[in-house]
């Protein structure tokens, strides 16, 4: 890429770049060695035997059960809830993003809240399932002391493990994320833009409408994207929390591989995994794309 | 950053496909006899050639034997003792396919294996054929014909609860757990979908709902009525949860629940005489096992009186209990203190397991999610 079009140039260089290349593949050989491992080779895994027919070669046969009431079903609720967790994610994030961002750069504040954010937004899983058990569940003390209070949080069952118990508990990690990659983008905002609108007789709402919503929507949208994929993708937290009848598409292929009543069917279970990859795939390609439309104007 | 989260899992998913994908090589074979071929203790001149063969390998594989379940933690430090034979028990809570999956032919592999009756009989390829020296003892219908697999210990499916957290302290009915008394408190022991033992817990609420062994579709509709009630709770039931309160009324193998009684002290079990659903797994050997030996003096032990006795002691029920009881080897007080049953049991066959299953997978997630 650096010496294109300049032939004497190339072949002056060559014998040091060369070895150059050699020593700087060396180095991120580990990276792509972990990478092929437990990246692409799993991936391709799925690929090929998602489409290998019961009886060898290319088929379609294993998406057959796809269709079922149940599959959809659970394509739907992780669809879903990955979405609304993502846009209520997206939009509490973007407001506190930008209370930390008017504020001191320097401050209190923006220190306490980027660090709290960088620990949140990866703390999933198992240790966050019980969190939500241990307070909020039939037997939390939060749920507990409010009984005691009179209020009564599970009049109707306990909500914690359906659909709006899941998307709350996403929530909690999507906030902190969408904080993170966030910031940046209204970092690149320069307070001059403001100042320009204003001398121009713009009012606040000119300076949203027409500067700076036009700027950060296309980052604002990718941030909301990645969020998706983030919710879509999480396995731990509701295999801890939903060990009974969760409708998820990562836990029907957990049940599609491990069932002992004669109903395991790994070939179901990988063209499963195929489609969220390619949700995924979709989503991330879109995040790309606009995540180079708004590294254009913000940077 | 955050893709690690769907590789992580794609990766999971892979690792579980290739442990059932593989197959491979067959390490050890014993000093005094062929125990890998062995079909009962007399092809290694009796049990004390079997012993000291076993003795030989010094060590067993076992899996998914959580020392809870059925007095396992007794019955395996029982063994070590008395053939000072080490036991390796791998992933204590695993699942019946989770135990067939992972025989991978490594010197890891699980010796013998104690599955539901789904697992032991679409697996036969992969089990060795033996006849413990008590083998008259099973019952013809518990076993098959060769010894590829043999019942073990079983009993009867339950409502386990805390009578603490129910009205009036005692459930009399399945129709009960519909009342508002309920509310967040009835989970299963097992996703139904994937565990044997949750599948039998929506099959006695079937039959003692109008429904039959070849019928769960009214097993189902309960727990949707459940579900609408609020009362539903969909976590698989354990000890953790039961001794925490989240699971206080919980369909579970009697001989499973009679455990919660040291946690809560106020449990109880209760069986309902129009719906005594049986359950019994069953003992393999693994065809290709890292302890040909070991895991055939292993059931040797397990099926002695005193192997018998140890799973009594645990409340399950053991398959040559009938006749210990002519004999009068059974442990008379361990067996007085099992759950009153009145009633006729009924067994489900391993069609109508396949059935109801097959039905459940279709329609479980659409009645409680």
């Amino acid at each position: 890429m650096t010496a294109a079009g300049s032939p004497a140039l190339d072949t002056a260089a060559r014998p040091t770049r060369g070895g150059r290349l050699s020593l700087s593949w060396l180095g991120v050989a580990p990276f792509f060695v972990y990478v092929g491992v437990f990246l692409l080779l799993p991936t391709a895994i799925i690929v090929i035997g998602s489409l290998t027919g019961p009886g060898g070669g290319v088929s379609l046969a294993n998406f057959a059960g796809i269709d079922k009431p149940f599959m959809l079903k659970a394509l739907s609720l992780s669809l879903s809830v990955s979405a609304v967790s993502a846009v209520a994610g997206a939009c509490f994030g973007a407001l506190l993003a930008y209370a930390v961002v008017t504020g001191n750069p320097n401050g209190m504040l923006r220190r306490s809240i980027m660090s709290a954010s960088g620990v949140l937004a990866q703390f999933g899983g198992v240790a966050l399932a019980f969190a939500f058990i241990a307070t909020i569940s039939t037997v939390g003390f939060v749920t507990v002391f409010l009984k005691d209070h009179g209020i009564d949080i599970y009049p109707n069952g306990v909500w914690l493990y359906d659909a709006p118990g899941i998307t709350l508990i996403y929530v909690y990690f999507q906030i902190p994320l969408m904080v993170l990659v966030f910031l940046p983008a209204l970092d690149g905002i320069r307070p001059q833009w403001r100042e320009a609108t204003e001398s121009l007789g713009g009012s606040t709402w000119h300076y949203w409408r027409y500067v700076a919503g036009p700027l950060l929507a296309p980052a604002f949208l990718g941030c909301t994207l990645l969020l998706f994929a983030n919710a879509f993708s999480a396995y731990a937290t509701i295999s801890a929390l939903l060990t009974n009848g969760g409708s998820y598409v990562p836990l029907q292929v957990q049940a599609l591989l491990t069932s002992e009543t004669e109903q395991s069917q790994p070939g179901l279970a990988q063209a499963l995994a195929l489609s969220m990859i390619l949700i995924v795939v979709i989503v991330m390609t879109l995040y790309a794309l606009l995540q180079r439309r708004t590294t254009r104007w913000l940077r | 950053m955050k893709w690690s989260s769907p590789v992580r899992q794609l990766g999971l998913a892979v690792v579980a496909f290739l442990v059932v994908a593989a197959c491979g090589s067959s390490p050890g074979a014993s000093a005094s006899c062929n125990a890998k071929t062995a079909t009962s203790a007399t092809d290694c001149g009796g049990i004390d050639g079997l012993v000291t063969a076993a003795k030989a390998e010094g060590t067993l594989n076992v899996i998914a034997l959580p020392p809870d379940w059925a007095n396992y933690g007794a019955v395996i430090s029982g063994f070590t003792a008395k053939y000072g034979i080490s036991v390796n028990s791998a992933n204590p809570n695993g699942s019946s396919q989770d135990e067939v999956n992972a025989f991978d032919g490594t010197s890891n592999a699980p010796d013998v294996v104690d599955v539901g009756q789904a697992v032991a009989l679409a697996n036969t390829a992969k089990f060795a054929p033996y006849k413990v020296a008590t083998w008259n003892d099973i019952p013809a219908g518990a076993k098959e014909a060769t010894g590829l697999w043999f019942n073990d210990y079983g009993g009867y499916m339950g409502i386990g609860y805390d009578s603490t957290k129910v009205p009036g302290g005692v459930i009399n009915s399945v129709a009960d757990l519909l009342g508002s008394g309920f509310k967040s408190k009835v989970a299963l022991a097992g996703d139904p979908t994937k565990s044997n033992q949750g599948l039998n817990g929506v099959i006695m609420a079937g039959v003692a709902n109008g429904g039959s062994l070849d019928d769960v579709s009214k097993g189902v509709d309960f727990f949707k009525q459940l579900k609408k009630a609020g009362n539903y709770v969909p976590v698989v039931g354990t000890a953790a949860t039961v001794k925490a309160g989240q699971t206080p009324v919980l369909f579970e193998w009697d001989y499973l629940s009679t455990s919660h009684g040291k946690d809560v002290s106020t449990w109880k079990i209760f069986v309902p005489s129009n719906a005594i659903i049986g359950g019994y797994y069953s003992q393999a050997i693994n065809k290709a096992a890292p302890h040909p030996a070991a895991a055939r003096l292993w059931e040797e032990y397990l099926y002695s009186d005193a192997g018998q006795n140890l799973w009594l002691k645990g409340g399950a029920r053991p398959v040559r209990m009938a006749a210990m009881t002519t004999a009068g080897t059974i442990d008379a007080a361990a067996a007085a203190a099992l759950p009153a049953v009145n009633g006729t049991p009924q067994v489900p066959s391993g069609d109508q397991t396949s059935k109801a299953s097959a039905y459940v997978v279709a329609n479980w997630s659409a009645a409680v999610s």
